[in-house]
Protein backbone atom coordinates (compact mmCIF):
# COMPACT_ATOMS: atom_id res chain seq x y z
CA UNK A 1 0.00 0.00 0.00
CA UNK A 2 2.63 2.43 1.29
CA UNK A 3 4.65 1.46 -1.65
CA UNK A 4 2.48 2.68 -4.01
CA UNK A 5 2.34 5.80 -3.11
CA UNK A 6 6.34 6.23 -2.99
CA UNK A 7 6.69 4.60 -6.27
CA UNK A 8 4.08 7.26 -7.60
CA UNK A 9 5.79 10.47 -6.04
CA UNK A 10 9.40 9.04 -7.73
CA UNK A 11 7.83 8.71 -10.95
CA UNK A 12 6.46 12.49 -10.67
CA UNK A 13 9.89 13.39 -9.38
CA UNK A 14 11.73 11.74 -12.60
CA UNK A 15 9.29 12.83 -15.22
CA UNK A 16 9.69 16.47 -14.10
CA UNK A 17 13.23 16.31 -14.30
CA UNK A 18 13.16 14.97 -17.77
CA UNK A 19 10.55 17.85 -18.21
CA UNK A 20 12.68 20.16 -16.99
CA UNK A 21 15.39 18.98 -19.02
CA UNK A 22 13.24 19.29 -21.96
CA UNK A 23 12.59 22.78 -21.15
CA UNK A 24 15.82 23.19 -21.32
CA UNK A 25 16.48 22.20 -24.27
CA UNK A 26 14.08 23.68 -26.57
CA UNK A 27 13.11 26.88 -24.67
CA UNK A 28 16.17 28.00 -23.19
CA UNK A 29 18.78 26.38 -25.61
CA UNK A 30 18.69 25.57 -29.56
CA UNK A 31 18.04 22.67 -29.93
CA UNK A 32 14.40 23.08 -31.72
CA UNK A 33 17.17 25.57 -34.50
CA UNK A 34 19.70 22.35 -35.02
CA UNK A 35 18.82 21.30 -38.46
CA UNK A 36 19.81 17.91 -39.52
CA UNK A 37 19.56 19.21 -43.14
CA UNK A 38 22.49 18.60 -45.15
CA UNK A 39 24.64 21.25 -46.13
CA UNK A 40 27.24 22.19 -48.36
CA UNK A 41 31.21 23.57 -47.25
CA UNK A 42 32.43 27.02 -49.13
CA UNK A 43 35.22 28.60 -48.43
CA UNK A 44 36.49 32.36 -48.56
CA UNK A 45 39.51 34.16 -47.81
CA UNK A 46 39.70 36.92 -46.07
CA UNK A 47 42.27 39.29 -44.64
CA UNK A 48 41.11 40.02 -41.51
CA UNK A 49 38.20 38.31 -40.03
CA UNK A 50 38.06 40.40 -36.80
CA UNK A 51 36.17 38.79 -33.97
CA UNK A 52 34.40 35.90 -36.15
CA UNK A 53 34.63 32.59 -34.46
CA UNK A 54 33.36 28.58 -35.14
CA UNK A 55 29.29 28.49 -35.37
CA UNK A 56 28.68 32.20 -36.24
CA UNK A 57 25.97 32.54 -38.31
CA UNK A 58 25.63 33.24 -42.11
CA UNK A 59 23.41 35.68 -42.89
CA UNK A 60 21.69 36.85 -46.59
CA UNK A 61 19.02 39.39 -46.57
CA UNK A 62 19.34 39.14 -42.28
CA UNK A 63 17.91 35.19 -42.71
CA UNK A 64 20.58 32.98 -40.77
CA UNK A 65 21.18 30.28 -44.17
CA UNK A 66 24.20 28.51 -42.46
CA UNK A 67 27.21 28.39 -39.82
CA UNK A 68 31.19 29.41 -39.90
CA UNK A 69 32.49 25.69 -39.08
CA UNK A 70 35.91 26.16 -39.28
CA UNK A 71 38.55 29.11 -39.40
CA UNK A 72 41.87 28.68 -39.81
CA UNK A 73 45.39 30.51 -41.18
CA UNK A 74 46.79 29.87 -44.59
CA UNK A 75 50.81 29.97 -44.14
CA UNK A 76 51.18 31.10 -48.16
CA UNK A 77 49.13 33.57 -48.57
CA UNK A 78 48.98 34.76 -44.79
CA UNK A 79 45.12 35.53 -45.09
CA UNK A 80 42.22 33.63 -43.20
CA UNK A 81 40.53 30.62 -44.91
CA UNK A 82 36.71 30.63 -43.40
CA UNK A 83 34.49 27.51 -43.75
CA UNK A 84 31.14 27.78 -44.27
CA UNK A 85 28.35 25.25 -43.52
CA UNK A 86 25.54 26.35 -45.99
CA UNK A 87 22.25 24.51 -45.79
CA UNK A 88 21.44 23.07 -48.91
CA UNK A 89 18.11 24.53 -49.17
CA UNK A 90 19.96 28.07 -50.06
CA UNK A 91 21.65 27.88 -53.63
CA UNK A 92 23.75 31.03 -54.42
CA UNK A 93 25.35 32.11 -57.50
CA UNK A 94 28.92 31.60 -58.10
CA UNK A 95 30.12 35.41 -57.77
CA UNK A 96 28.31 35.85 -54.68
CA UNK A 97 30.56 37.78 -52.35
CA UNK A 98 30.67 37.79 -48.92
CA UNK A 99 31.06 40.23 -46.22
CA UNK A 100 32.57 40.35 -42.33
CA UNK A 101 29.09 42.05 -40.47
CA UNK A 102 29.10 43.34 -37.09
CA UNK A 103 25.48 43.24 -35.25
CA UNK A 104 24.77 46.49 -33.46
CA UNK A 105 27.64 48.72 -32.30
CA UNK A 106 29.51 46.07 -30.23
CA UNK A 107 27.76 42.79 -31.26
CA UNK A 108 28.97 39.45 -32.44
CA UNK A 109 30.42 38.91 -35.70
CA UNK A 110 28.72 37.37 -38.89
CA UNK A 111 29.20 36.58 -42.08
CA UNK A 112 26.82 38.66 -44.59
CA UNK A 113 26.51 37.25 -48.28
CA UNK A 114 25.26 38.84 -50.84
CA UNK A 115 24.13 37.05 -54.18
CA UNK A 116 25.38 37.76 -57.33
CA UNK A 117 23.88 37.10 -60.95
CA UNK A 118 26.01 34.09 -62.17
CA UNK A 119 24.16 31.61 -63.90
CA UNK A 120 26.10 28.92 -62.45
CA UNK A 121 25.21 27.68 -58.73
CA UNK A 122 27.83 27.56 -55.94
CA UNK A 123 28.63 23.85 -55.02
CA UNK A 124 30.30 22.20 -52.15
CA UNK A 125 34.49 22.82 -52.15
CA UNK A 126 33.42 26.58 -54.16
CA UNK A 127 35.62 28.84 -52.96
CA UNK A 128 34.31 32.59 -53.17
CA UNK A 129 36.10 35.05 -54.79
CA UNK A 130 34.57 38.54 -53.33
CA UNK A 131 35.40 39.01 -49.93
CA UNK A 132 35.22 42.13 -47.51
CA UNK A 133 37.35 42.02 -44.30
CA UNK A 134 35.93 42.95 -41.08
CA UNK A 135 36.23 46.54 -40.08
CA UNK A 136 38.82 47.14 -37.31
CA UNK A 137 38.26 50.00 -35.13
CA UNK A 138 41.29 51.09 -34.64
CA UNK A 139 42.42 51.43 -38.25
CA UNK A 140 39.01 53.59 -38.66
CA UNK A 141 39.96 55.21 -35.60
CA UNK A 142 43.68 55.70 -37.53
CA UNK A 143 42.31 56.79 -40.81
CA UNK A 144 40.17 59.07 -39.48
CA UNK A 145 42.41 61.17 -37.26
CA UNK A 146 44.97 61.53 -40.40
CA UNK A 147 42.38 62.73 -42.71
CA UNK A 148 41.43 65.14 -40.40
CA UNK A 149 45.00 66.13 -39.39
CA UNK A 150 45.74 66.43 -42.88
CA UNK A 151 42.29 68.39 -43.85
CA UNK A 152 43.77 70.66 -41.28
CA UNK A 153 46.99 70.84 -42.53
CA UNK A 154 45.84 71.58 -46.28
CA UNK A 155 43.63 74.51 -44.90
CA UNK A 156 46.48 75.88 -43.14
CA UNK A 157 48.31 75.81 -46.16
CA UNK A 158 45.70 77.31 -48.18
CA UNK A 159 45.38 80.22 -45.59
CA UNK A 160 49.24 80.78 -45.83
CA UNK A 161 49.04 80.73 -49.21
CA UNK A 162 46.56 83.88 -49.55
CA UNK B 1 68.06 21.68 29.29
CA UNK B 2 66.32 24.98 27.75
CA UNK B 3 67.43 23.57 24.13
CA UNK B 4 66.26 19.81 24.60
CA UNK B 5 62.93 20.58 26.11
CA UNK B 6 62.61 22.71 23.05
CA UNK B 7 63.62 20.08 20.54
CA UNK B 8 61.12 17.32 22.66
CA UNK B 9 58.54 19.75 21.88
CA UNK B 10 59.12 20.46 17.86
CA UNK B 11 59.92 16.93 17.37
CA UNK B 12 56.20 15.96 19.27
CA UNK B 13 54.94 18.35 17.18
CA UNK B 14 56.60 16.77 14.07
CA UNK B 15 55.36 13.69 15.18
CA UNK B 16 51.78 14.96 15.66
CA UNK B 17 51.86 16.30 12.28
CA UNK B 18 53.30 12.90 10.49
CA UNK B 19 50.68 11.30 12.65
CA UNK B 20 47.39 12.94 11.37
CA UNK B 21 48.89 12.83 7.52
CA UNK B 22 49.26 9.35 7.50
CA UNK B 23 45.70 8.68 9.39
CA UNK B 24 44.10 10.99 6.33
CA UNK B 25 45.91 9.04 4.22
CA UNK B 26 44.75 5.88 5.54
CA UNK B 27 41.20 6.87 5.66
CA UNK B 28 41.36 8.16 2.21
CA UNK B 29 42.64 4.83 0.72
CA UNK B 30 40.41 3.18 2.72
CA UNK B 31 37.44 5.42 0.84
CA UNK B 32 39.10 4.70 -2.10
CA UNK B 33 38.82 0.89 -1.45
CA UNK B 34 35.18 1.13 -0.19
CA UNK B 35 34.19 3.00 -3.73
CA UNK B 36 35.30 -0.04 -5.10
CA UNK B 37 33.47 -2.30 -3.12
CA UNK B 38 30.25 -0.58 -3.21
CA UNK B 39 30.52 -0.48 -7.11
CA UNK B 40 31.41 -4.00 -7.42
CA UNK B 41 28.42 -5.38 -5.01
CA UNK B 42 25.87 -2.74 -6.79
CA UNK B 43 24.50 -5.55 -8.83
CA UNK B 44 22.28 -6.79 -6.07
CA UNK B 45 20.44 -3.11 -5.68
CA UNK B 46 20.01 -2.70 -9.11
CA UNK B 47 18.73 -6.30 -9.04
CA UNK B 48 16.19 -5.18 -6.33
CA UNK B 49 15.63 -1.68 -7.87
CA UNK B 50 12.71 -0.99 -5.36
CA UNK B 51 15.31 -0.53 -2.80
CA UNK B 52 16.85 2.50 -5.13
CA UNK B 53 13.30 3.48 -5.85
CA UNK B 54 12.29 4.30 -2.09
CA UNK B 55 15.54 5.94 -1.63
CA UNK B 56 14.94 8.23 -4.40
CA UNK B 57 11.81 8.48 -2.84
CA UNK B 58 13.69 9.94 0.36
CA UNK B 59 16.98 11.89 -0.91
CA UNK B 60 15.29 13.07 -4.29
CA UNK B 61 11.38 13.76 -3.74
CA UNK B 62 11.69 14.90 -0.32
CA UNK B 63 14.86 18.01 -1.70
CA UNK B 64 12.09 19.03 -4.34
CA UNK B 65 10.96 21.82 -2.31
CA UNK B 66 14.03 23.47 -0.94
CA UNK B 67 15.75 23.10 -4.51
CA UNK B 68 12.33 24.67 -6.32
CA UNK B 69 11.75 27.11 -4.04
CA UNK B 70 15.99 28.11 -4.08
CA UNK B 71 15.89 27.79 -7.46
CA UNK B 72 13.21 30.21 -7.99
CA UNK B 73 14.74 32.89 -5.69
CA UNK B 74 18.20 32.49 -7.05
CA UNK B 75 16.54 33.37 -10.52
CA UNK B 76 14.53 36.43 -9.62
CA UNK B 77 17.99 37.69 -7.92
CA UNK B 78 19.87 37.26 -10.96
CA UNK B 79 17.39 38.80 -12.44
CA UNK B 80 17.31 41.82 -10.51
CA UNK B 81 20.63 42.29 -10.14
CA UNK B 82 21.48 41.72 -13.94
CA UNK B 83 18.83 43.81 -15.01
CA UNK B 84 20.65 46.91 -12.80
CA UNK B 85 24.12 46.18 -14.29
CA UNK B 86 23.26 45.78 -17.85
CA UNK B 87 20.61 48.79 -18.26
CA UNK B 88 23.96 50.70 -17.75
CA UNK B 89 24.75 49.45 -21.07
CA UNK B 90 21.61 49.96 -23.02
CA UNK B 91 21.46 45.89 -23.31
CA UNK B 92 19.03 45.11 -20.61
CA UNK B 93 17.43 42.55 -23.36
CA UNK B 94 20.15 40.57 -23.20
CA UNK B 95 18.87 39.80 -19.65
CA UNK B 96 17.61 36.48 -20.49
CA UNK B 97 21.23 35.08 -21.64
CA UNK B 98 22.42 36.28 -18.16
CA UNK B 99 20.28 34.53 -16.17
CA UNK B 100 20.14 31.32 -18.54
CA UNK B 101 23.83 31.19 -18.75
CA UNK B 102 24.53 31.49 -15.48
CA UNK B 103 22.10 29.22 -13.83
CA UNK B 104 22.50 26.36 -16.58
CA UNK B 105 26.81 26.81 -15.96
CA UNK B 106 27.38 27.23 -12.99
CA UNK B 107 24.59 27.81 -10.06
CA UNK B 108 22.43 25.34 -11.19
CA UNK B 109 24.50 22.70 -10.67
CA UNK B 110 26.50 23.97 -7.70
CA UNK B 111 23.80 25.30 -5.48
CA UNK B 112 21.35 22.73 -6.04
CA UNK B 113 25.19 20.37 -4.95
CA UNK B 114 25.56 22.92 -2.53
CA UNK B 115 21.88 22.30 -1.58
CA UNK B 116 21.62 18.83 -1.80
CA UNK B 117 24.75 18.07 0.23
CA UNK B 118 22.92 19.76 3.66
CA UNK B 119 19.90 18.42 2.93
CA UNK B 120 20.08 14.59 2.03
CA UNK B 121 24.08 14.10 2.11
CA UNK B 122 23.58 14.78 5.97
CA UNK B 123 20.56 12.84 6.17
CA UNK B 124 22.35 9.68 4.26
CA UNK B 125 24.88 9.97 6.59
CA UNK B 126 23.24 10.37 9.91
CA UNK B 127 21.17 7.12 8.93
CA UNK B 128 24.15 5.05 7.97
CA UNK B 129 26.09 6.38 11.08
CA UNK B 130 22.84 5.79 13.94
CA UNK B 131 22.38 1.86 11.65
CA UNK B 132 25.84 1.17 12.68
CA UNK B 133 25.95 2.83 16.09
CA UNK B 134 22.82 0.89 17.21
CA UNK B 135 24.29 -2.40 15.79
CA UNK B 136 22.14 -2.92 12.74
CA UNK B 137 25.26 -3.27 10.84
CA UNK B 138 26.64 -5.61 12.61
CA UNK B 139 23.57 -7.54 12.98
CA UNK B 140 22.67 -8.06 8.93
CA UNK B 141 26.52 -9.35 8.70
CA UNK B 142 25.50 -11.89 11.49
CA UNK B 143 22.56 -12.77 8.85
CA UNK B 144 24.77 -13.13 5.80
CA UNK B 145 23.46 -9.78 3.99
CA UNK B 146 26.19 -7.61 3.09
CA UNK B 147 25.49 -3.91 4.23
CA UNK B 148 27.12 -2.48 1.29
CA UNK B 149 25.04 -4.01 -0.87
CA UNK B 150 21.62 -3.95 0.77
CA UNK B 151 22.34 -0.56 2.69
CA UNK B 152 24.70 1.45 1.38
CA UNK B 153 24.65 0.78 -2.33
CA UNK B 154 21.40 1.58 -3.05
CA UNK B 155 21.65 4.96 -1.06
CA UNK B 156 24.38 5.74 -3.12
CA UNK B 157 22.83 5.61 -6.49
CA UNK B 158 19.21 7.01 -5.68
CA UNK B 159 22.24 10.27 -4.68
CA UNK B 160 23.53 9.78 -8.46
CA UNK B 161 20.41 9.85 -10.23
CA UNK B 162 18.52 12.18 -7.86
CA UNK B 163 21.30 15.15 -8.45
CA UNK B 164 21.04 16.07 -11.93
CA UNK B 165 17.41 16.03 -12.42
CA UNK B 166 17.11 18.33 -9.16
CA UNK B 167 20.20 20.31 -11.13
CA UNK B 168 18.03 20.69 -13.78
CA UNK B 169 14.87 21.38 -12.22
CA UNK B 170 16.62 24.20 -10.20
CA UNK B 171 17.75 25.49 -13.18
CA UNK B 172 14.42 25.20 -15.28
CA UNK B 173 13.24 26.82 -11.93
CA UNK B 174 15.28 29.86 -11.88
CA UNK B 175 15.27 30.48 -15.33
CA UNK B 176 11.27 30.85 -14.71
CA UNK B 177 11.95 33.14 -11.86
CA UNK B 178 14.09 35.20 -14.03
CA UNK B 179 11.43 35.26 -16.76
CA UNK B 180 9.08 36.66 -13.90
CA UNK B 181 11.10 39.27 -12.71
CA UNK B 182 12.32 40.49 -16.03
CA UNK B 183 9.51 40.58 -18.30
CA UNK B 184 6.23 40.69 -16.12
CA UNK B 185 7.70 42.86 -12.82
CA UNK B 186 10.51 44.97 -14.94
CA UNK B 187 9.34 45.07 -18.25
CA UNK B 188 12.23 43.60 -21.09
CA UNK B 189 10.25 42.65 -23.97
CA UNK B 190 9.45 39.00 -24.00
CA UNK B 191 10.39 38.02 -27.32
CA UNK B 192 14.09 39.77 -27.28
CA UNK B 193 14.06 37.91 -23.16
CA UNK B 194 13.54 34.02 -25.21
CA UNK B 195 15.28 34.78 -28.14
CA UNK B 196 18.35 36.09 -27.69
CA UNK B 197 18.33 32.89 -24.63
CA UNK B 198 17.99 30.95 -27.20
CA UNK B 199 20.56 32.21 -29.66
CA UNK B 200 23.44 32.11 -26.75
CA UNK B 201 22.68 28.68 -24.87
CA UNK B 202 24.24 25.73 -26.88
CA UNK B 203 22.94 22.00 -25.56
CA UNK B 204 25.36 20.74 -26.17
CA UNK B 205 28.08 23.64 -24.64
CA UNK B 206 26.41 24.73 -21.83
CA UNK B 207 23.03 22.34 -21.25
CA UNK B 208 24.98 19.12 -21.68
CA UNK B 209 28.27 20.54 -19.57
CA UNK B 210 25.80 21.81 -16.46
CA UNK B 211 24.18 18.10 -16.55
CA UNK B 212 27.92 16.48 -16.53
CA UNK B 213 28.67 18.52 -13.56
CA UNK B 214 26.08 17.87 -12.03
CA UNK B 215 26.14 13.66 -12.58
CA UNK B 216 29.88 14.26 -10.74
CA UNK B 217 28.77 16.60 -8.68
CA UNK B 218 26.18 13.57 -7.56
CA UNK B 219 28.74 11.05 -6.93
CA UNK B 220 31.27 12.83 -4.87
CA UNK B 221 28.39 14.29 -2.53
CA UNK B 222 27.06 10.24 -2.53
CA UNK B 223 30.29 9.05 -1.83
CA UNK B 224 31.32 11.35 0.60
CA UNK B 225 27.69 11.25 2.57
CA UNK B 226 27.54 6.91 2.50
CA UNK B 227 31.51 6.64 3.47
CA UNK B 228 31.39 9.13 6.29
CA UNK B 229 28.16 7.16 7.72
CA UNK B 230 29.95 3.81 7.52
CA UNK B 231 33.24 4.99 9.05
CA UNK B 232 31.51 7.00 11.98
CA UNK B 233 32.24 6.31 15.56
CA UNK B 234 29.63 4.65 16.80
CA UNK B 235 28.59 6.78 19.35
CA UNK B 236 26.49 9.67 19.75
CA UNK B 237 29.01 12.10 19.47
CA UNK B 238 30.61 10.35 16.46
CA UNK B 239 27.79 10.44 14.37
CA UNK B 240 27.50 14.00 14.88
CA UNK B 241 30.85 14.71 13.82
CA UNK B 242 30.65 12.58 10.70
CA UNK B 243 27.38 14.46 9.59
CA UNK B 244 29.27 17.75 9.91
CA UNK B 245 32.01 16.55 7.76
CA UNK B 246 29.59 15.38 5.25
CA UNK B 247 28.14 18.86 4.90
CA UNK B 248 31.83 20.50 5.17
CA UNK B 249 33.49 17.44 2.92
CA UNK B 250 30.96 17.74 0.40
CA UNK B 251 30.68 21.49 -0.36
CA UNK B 252 34.51 21.92 -0.58
CA UNK B 253 34.31 18.99 -3.12
CA UNK B 254 31.43 20.46 -4.99
CA UNK B 255 33.90 23.91 -5.40
CA UNK B 256 37.22 22.95 -5.83
CA UNK B 257 35.27 20.60 -8.53
CA UNK B 258 33.54 22.83 -10.25
CA UNK B 259 36.65 24.93 -10.84
CA UNK B 260 37.89 21.92 -12.07
CA UNK B 261 35.01 21.40 -14.69
CA UNK B 262 35.09 24.59 -15.89
CA UNK B 263 38.40 25.21 -15.91
CA UNK B 264 38.05 21.90 -18.74
CA UNK B 265 34.65 22.29 -20.14
CA UNK B 266 34.50 26.39 -21.07
CA UNK B 267 37.94 28.11 -21.06
CA UNK B 268 39.19 25.75 -23.79
CA UNK B 269 36.47 26.94 -26.46
CA UNK B 270 36.92 30.38 -25.35
CA UNK B 271 40.50 30.95 -25.88
CA UNK B 272 40.27 30.20 -29.27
Amino acid sequence: MKRSTIDLWVGAFVAAGFAGLLFLALKVGNLASFSTAQTYQVQAKFANIGGLKVRAPIKSAGVVVGRVSEVRFDNESYEAIVTFNIDAHYRFPRDTSAKILTSGLLGEQYVGLEAGGDGVMLKSGDRLRLTQSAVVLENLISQFLFSKAAEGKDSKDSKDGK
Amino acid sequence: MAERALLAGLLQGLERLGRGASAKIWRLGFAARFFGYMLLHSGTAFRRFGLIVREIYFIGVLSLIIILVSGLFVGMVLALQGYETLQRYAASEALGVLVALSLVRELGPVVAGLLFASRAGSAITAEIGLMKATEQIAAMEMMAVDPIARVVAPRFWAGVISMPLLAVLFSAMGIFGGYLVGVHLIGVDEGAFWSQMQAAVDVREDILNGVIKSVVFGVAVSWIAVFEGYDAPPTAEGVSGATTRTVVTSSLAILALDFVLTALMFTGGNAR
